[in-house]
């Protein structure tokens, strides 16, 4: 297995794009991503969508994107696993690189979640939950990650306003990242003022609805030096897991068993501990779900990340800054394209050019992209060169 | 030769419904709406009343500040989004109404939140180039919401008529421009009771482009800047709307505070900025100068600016001013009776 490298990044703002189609931001982060490395060619490619038939009526999108992209007859190919769509796309391109069966792969994740109303956008998302035994009973996907907080709560003594300072943090630091949907601070009383969703999941513990695109080429480590303008960022680990579909059948709610897997496999190939770690994305769809990622991964014993966030730890300049990209609650979060905006992130943070966001001295970096309620996850961990 | 509003009236139903009263059937939390929206309560037309009733009755409070006979209007239009037939005009029961028939155009104007300015438009083009000698415009609705759809808490009834002609004027207009695009952001399709929108869509890519757009345009087609007006006047679809737009044209709370009258009113579809407008009428100085924009999803804006004549003080108090109908002896609902009187009841 060939060592592998990310070489190459592109992504434009996130937000609400109304002047963009699910093609423009995909060829916009492409493009960008190939300008970034200089590369004159690609391999395959592989793109992360969600629900690209219920968000834009529209499947088969791997040839049209090479097609928009102007790369056929290239390998194109969409890649589903709900909200870890992303995170899989890299997944797969990696593994294609490192078994050697292509040099220039593109990794991208895009998804166009505006062209429906809110009504439509949830139901989309709730196909991500096992449909015939949760979604059509009447819960949706706040609903479920709030069964996941007052389960955590519960056994632990989380506060509505520890999950608040959760929100707080990442919008601060979504502040310092031009590409962020929301580009705000907020306080802990916004958050509790906000509208009640699902109790105890306020407005403003919720990931938003955004439109947006990311993408990222990986090549053959010894290859990256000559190919790429930029200090390559190797993959040293990934891992990918799966766990029940349905939030009712798991012995624990607050314990995400896909995210330990696939970290545990992850952090085994790398050869590195959770402790070496430097600078971390992790999947907040909701507040709860950063704290339940972070405990899940091996970052925090179990319990002990429920207070991070407002004890300054997963802070930009705490022991273990997390999602200093904004996460998904300020950079927003259009589900096929989070994966890769995570990769970015610690592309950045590894190469030294993330300005204001930078973790000082970061070395290793980790990704932790789920689909669901955790059903799915997939993590990665890079390394600078 | 100077051309402008001669005459203006409004009307608002005395029936209100508060945003607690409607919250409270569906669920939903008041205040989300109170602060997020700022909307309060909003006016609603009573068994009785429509676009055609409540036209006439802004129609005759016109005539009773323009001074003039009926007979000498030479067109009729009026702008609504919910004319009481399909087929048949509302103008000509008005006409007939207000004694202006049978020597008269009349046309209904239909463009979403903006068929009031849109009469409004041409009749002034019609009086400025002296093709009649005074016309008569009004933008009037019973707005449409769905039961438990968020536009139920603003979609409200109200009417503003104008008069237009080149004597005795009270308000010139110096400006106007038209801005439009398709932008389907709100629509209502035959047959179909209730309008469906796009949500958030509603927003930045239709009222706030398209309303900001046109201001500015007016603005430099007149070598004019925020400062240069007293007051100005925008659609209304909620309290907040207005208030951005407002703000990110660089207009000062003073400026824009005497014409939002939606956080009590609601918005009254193609009535909004008209009754706005009839509201500053009310109050303005001589000389003083309006900026006014209005918003019709689909989607356009139409921007007049307005300079204030000593006529003003001589027309505003032959008539009830917009100010005491909305703040005055109000009648609230409660919701089954405001479910009633909507007809929102079926009873076969």
């Amino acid at each position: 297995m060939r060592d592998v490298a990310v070489i190459g990044i592109g992504m434009s703002k996130w937000g609400e794009c109304w002047q963009h189609s699910l093609r423009d931001l995909f060829v916009s982060a492409a493009l960008q991503a190939i300008d970034d490395c200089g590369v004159s060619r690609l391999d395959s490619m592989y793109v992360g969508c969600m629900a690209p038939g219920l968000f834009n009526g529209q499947e088969h999108i791997g040839p049209l994107l090479a097609d928009y992209l102007g790369v056929t007859p290239i390998p194109a190919v969409r890649v589903e696993s709900a909200c870890a769509s992303g995170g899989l796309a890299f997944r797969q391109a990696y593994m294609e690189v490192a078994a050697g069966f292509s040099d220039i792969v593109l990794a991208a994740g895009v998804e166009k979640m505006t062209d429906v109303d809110g009504e439509a956008a949830t139901y989309a998302l709730g196909t991500a939950a096992d449909q015939e035994y949760e979604s059509f009973q009447g819960i949706t996907f706040p609903g479920l990650y709030a069964l996941i907080a007052r389960s955590y709560m519960q056994k632990y003594g989380l506060t509505v306003e520890d999950l608040a300072a959760v929100a707080v943090k990442n919008h601060s630091h979504g502040l310092k990242n031009p590409r962020a949907q929301f580009q705000r601070a907020i306080t802990v009383e916004e958050v509790l003022q906000s509208s009640l969703v699902a109790d105890p999941l306020h407005l403003l513990d919720c990931s938003p609805i955004t439109d947006g695109a990311a993408a990222v080429i990986l090549c053959p480590l010894r290859k990256a030096m000559k190919l790429s303008k930029h200090k390559p960022v190797k993959v040293i680990g990934s891992g990918h897991a799966t766990d029940t579909i349905a939030l009712h059948a798991r012995k624990q709610l607050e314990f995400f068993y896909s995210s330990a897997k696939a970290a545990e496999k992850a952090f085994q190939m790398a050869e590195v501990t959770p402790q070496q770690i430097d600078v971390v994305e992790v999947h907040d769809c909701f507040t709860i779900a950063e704290i339940c990622a972070l405990e899940s991964i091996g970052l925090f014993e179990p319990g002990q990340a429920g207070k991070a966030a407002a004890q300054g730890i997963t802070h930009l300049g705490g022991k273990l800054p997390v999602n200093v990209s904004g996460g998904l609650k300020s950079k927003g979060h259009p589900v096929g394209a989070t994966g890769i905006a995570q990769i970015i992130e610690i592309v950045e943070q590894l190469r030294g050019t993330a300005g204001e966001r930078q973790v000082a001295n970061a070395k290793i970096g980790l990704t932790h992209n789920m689909g669901g309620t955790a059903a799915s996850t997939v993590v990665h961990i890079l390394e600078a060169c | 030769m100077a051309s402008g509003i001669v005459g203006y009236g409004t009307y608002i139903p005395r029936y209100r419904i508060r945003v607690e009263d409607i919250a409270k059937v569906w669920g939903t939390d008041a205040e989300s709406y109170k602060k997020g929206l700022m909307l309060q309560e909003k006016a609603v037309p009573g068994p009785d009343q429509d676009v055609i009733t409540m036209s006439v009755e802004a129609a005759r409070y016109a005539l009773a500040r323009a001074q003039i006979d009926p007979q000498k209007l030479g067109a009729i239009y009026i702008g609504s989004e919910s004319h009481p037939y399909a087929v048949k005009p509302s103008g000509t029961v008005v006409a007939e109404a207000i004694a202006a028939t049978p020597k008269i155009h009349c046309s209904d104007f239909e463009f979403a939140c903006k068929a009031g300015t849109e009469a409004m438009f041409v009749c002034f083009g019609l009086v400025k180039s002296e093709t009649i000698e005074y016309g008569l415009a009004i933008g009037a609705d019973t707005a449409q919401g769905a039961p438990g759809d968020a536009l139920e808490f603003s979609a409200a009834a109200g009417a503003a008529a104008y008069i237009f002609g080149r004597e005795n004027i009270a308000a010139e207009v110096l400006e106007t421009f038209s801005f439009c695009t398709d932008t389907p952001d709100f629509w209502r399709r035959e047959y179909q009771h209730y309008p469906r929108h796009g949500s958030r869509f509603t927003g930045e890519p239709a009222y706030f482009r398209h309303t900001l757009s046109a201001a500015q345009a007016i603005m430099e087609k007149a070598g004019k800047k925020p400062e240069d007006f007293t007051y100005a006047v925008f659609h209304q679809p909620n309290g907040k709307f207005p208030m951005l737009a407002a703000q990110k044209l660089g207009f000062k709370k003073e400026q824009w505070q005497d014409g939002r009258l939606s956080p009590t009113l609601g918005n009254t579809y193609s009535g909004a900025s008209p009754i706005g407008l009839a509201a500053i009428l009310d109050k303005a100085q001589p000389g003083d100068t309006i900026l006014m924009v209005s918003f019709g999803s689909g989607a356009g804006s139409d921007a007049f600016i307005y300079r204030v004549t000593d006529q003003i003080l001589k027309i505003r108090d032959k008539a009830p001013k917009t100010r005491v109908q909305l703040d005055t002896a109000k009648q609230y609902l409660d919701y089954g009776t405001y479910a009633k009187f909507r007809g929102k009841i079926l009873k076969d």
